[in-house]
């Protein structure tokens, strides 16, 4: 009897659960995965190339084009240079930041500092990027800045988008860095000390171990948000064209091919989701 | 004693917290450890013991005043540049490192190559009786087994002095008197010299060749920990180490005969029926109230109430059963050597 009424309770909280579980679920399944997919099963289809309309015949012509055409492979390996390129440069710019807000600065300075990186999130992505454009502009501050130097800015272009995109997404890696740095305890750091470590032993055996699944997990966001930009490259990257750019100029001409397109960087994250899963960063999401 | 065979030597050392030095942790403490001894700052918490290990150790710097380790000022010394090691409270094993990659750590800084390392590693592992635990990460061992891979990575590379920071405050009853002894004999067997601190009198009292009773930033008294027990220098070490029986003014006239501040240990005390003979020469009696009777195990706990609102504890020690008469609110006797009311200044 104790054995049926445990049945009936066991039942009972599988019945809330999934009622509790259920709707997200639905709209997770249907609303995101699923116009994922068809997005990529449109991929497959084609357009009549005279009224540009969708038409609903399986083939593979896109894919071919996609793979076949040097532009296509040269924007890919450039979207995905840059991706890389803002990613390197956020981990770079992110762990002395994160470390002098974990370690150095007092408590009291703590939760300003935090502020501060926060606030940008809450600016207009439009407006930051604009910003950048009149900085980077010919007579703009960072050349102004720069020519006492004999320096000259790196005005629009290629480096200018790395350097926008690397300080929009900037916060997404300071974060996460900034969490698994405060977690650390005094005492390890002090343990390595005293078991005869320097500073950049230390450093190097201790604190970039213990902080290596957050800077995983913080590339996470600035990889894919690179990957996926098309706005920032238009207001400072000059002639530059990005995958997004290429989408973005197919969705009216050529859906099918702007499916075929996107599916690249989605299959660049996902490959690269995979690369970061196999180091175990994902545990520390 | 020649200049070599001292391990540690701290001298006039003053702490001071806080902005303008308002926190004083430690206020000139002079302590000098000899080579290869047991030694253990016994202080109640917040008394600045820790304080002055981490001075020595070196996570932080002295206000004023002069550390030196074998005969050379290590004051303004990084902690990396010492030849002392730590085992913190908090063990604070290396959670990505395995035990083994833990235990080597000392070694690896220093360049040591790997199969000797390996070897080092797991003898050390060896004399805290870890064998085979090599190849786990910290987080898959129990608090006793954490507590000997500290141990065992603080001592691999044989540093001249080992701080121990509490290192059994956080192991259950039992597992802290096995630790005792290990650490005891770890100690003879390599003859580093250990520093303990703890607010354990016990632990203190069974491991050490030497005692440091330490309160409110200051070294009350030093010595061995029969001494510190038998001959307390202060009230508050009489107090502290041990329970005591403290009596002063108007209270030590009544009870010990004489004016001052005395402390009576509680099992120096004798209970003897009001009816017996009297005191042999030498020896004070009182007669009082039993008030309180707790059963302690091996010993058996009387509160007595004396006339005039005085209190004494006194312990007796179960050799044999109680008789009938020891039952609260019975008239007893009190007696003790005279010798044994101790006077303590302060």
């Amino acid at each position: 009897m104790r054995r049926a009424g445990a049945g009936g309770g066991a039942g009972g909280a599988r019945l809330r659960l999934a009622a509790l579980l259920g709707p997200p679920l639905l709209w997770l399944t249907l609303a995101y995965l699923g116009s994922l997919a068809v997005l990529l099963l449109s991929a497959f289809w084609t357009t009549d190339s005279f009224t540009s309309d969708v038409v609903r015949t399986w083939n593979t012509d896109n894919i071919q084009e996609l793979l076949t055409t040097p532009v296509y492979r040269t924007i890919a390996l450039r979207t995905l240079a840059i991706a890389v390129a803002v990613t390197l440069l956020d981990a770079l710019l992110a762990l002395p930041m994160a470390f002098c807000m974990a370690r150095v600065a007092s408590p009291r300075w703590r939760r300003p500092l935090l502020v501060a990186v926060l606030t940008p999130l809450w600016a207009s992505y439009l407006v930051k990027a604009y910003a950048w454009r009149v900085m980077l502009s010919e007579d703009g501050v960072v050349n102004s800045l720069l020519s006492p130097l004999g320096l000259h800015g790196p005005g629009y272009g290629t480096p200018a988008v790395v350097l926008v995109l690397a300080y929009l997404w900037l916060p997404y890696m300071i974060l996460p860095v900034y969490a698994a740095l405060e977690r650390l305890p005094e005492r390890t750091l002090e343990a390595s000390a005293d078991l005869g470590a320097g500073t950049w032993r230390t450093l190097r055996s201790v604190v970039l171990p213990a902080v290596r699944p957050a800077l995983f997990a913080g590339s996470v966001f600035t990889f894919s948000l690179s990957l996926g930009d098309y706005i920032t490259v238009q207001i400072v990257g000059g002639k530059t064209q990005l995958l997004g750019n290429a989408i973005a100029s197919q969705v009216t001409l050529d859906l099918p091919m702007a499916a075929a397109l996107s599916a690249v960087p989605v299959v660049l994250i996902v490959c690269y989701l995979a690369a970061v899963r196999r180091a175990g960063a994902l545990d520390a999401l | 004693m020649a200049e070599t065979e001292e391990a540690v030597r701290c001298t006039a050392v003053t702490k001071e917290f806080g902005t303008g030095g308002t926190v004083r942790a430690l206020d000139a403490v002079d302590l000098t450890l000899r080579a290869g001894e047991f030694f253990s700052l016994l202080g109640p918490s917040g008394s600045g013991k820790t304080t002055l290990l981490r001075l020595i150790a070196g996570f932080e710097r002295p206000t004023r005043g002069r550390i030196e380790l074998a005969g050379r000022d290590v004051t303004a010394l990084a902690p990396h540049r010492r030849d002392v090691h730590t085992v913190f409270q908090d063990y604070a094993l290396f959670p990505h490192m395995t035990v083994e990659q833990n235990v080597a750590y000392a070694l690896t800084v220093r360049g040591v190559r790997k199969p000797e390392r390996t070897a080092r590693a797991r003898e050390a592992l060896a004399t805290v009786r870890l064998d085979g635990f090599a190849a786990r990460r910290p987080d898959a061992l129990s608090g006793g087994q954490r507590q000997r891979v500290a141990l065992a990575r603080a001592l691999v590379d044989r540093p001249a002095v080992l701080l121990l920071d509490e290192p059994l405050g956080a192991l259950d009853l039992r597992l802290r008197q096995e630790m005792q002894t290990e650490l005891k004999e770890l100690q003879r067997t390599t003859g580093i010299t250990f520093l303990l601190v703890t607010h354990d009198q016990e632990e203190a009292l069974t491991m050490s060749d030497r005692v440091a009773v330490v309160s409110d930033g200051r070294i009350e008294q030093t010595g061995p920990p029969l001494e510190v027990y038998e001959r307390p220098a202060t009230a508050f070490v009489a107090g502290f180490v041990g329970t005591t029986n403290l009596l002063r003014g108007e209270a030590a006239v009544r009870v010990v005969g004489r004016p001052g501040a005395y402390s009576i240990r509680p099992e120096r005390i004798r209970l003897a029926d009001p009816a017996d003979a009297p005191p042999l020469d030498g020896e004070r009696t009182v007669t009082g109230r039993i008030a309180d009777i707790v059963h302690a195990g091996a010993h058996t706990r009387f509160t007595i109430a004396l006339p005039h609102g005085d209190r004494l504890t006194v312990h007796r020690q179960n050799l044999a059963e109680l008789p009938p008469t020891a039952r609260p609110e019975a008239e007893i006797r009190l007696v003790w050597d005279e010798k044994d009311a101790f006077p303590v200044p302060g």
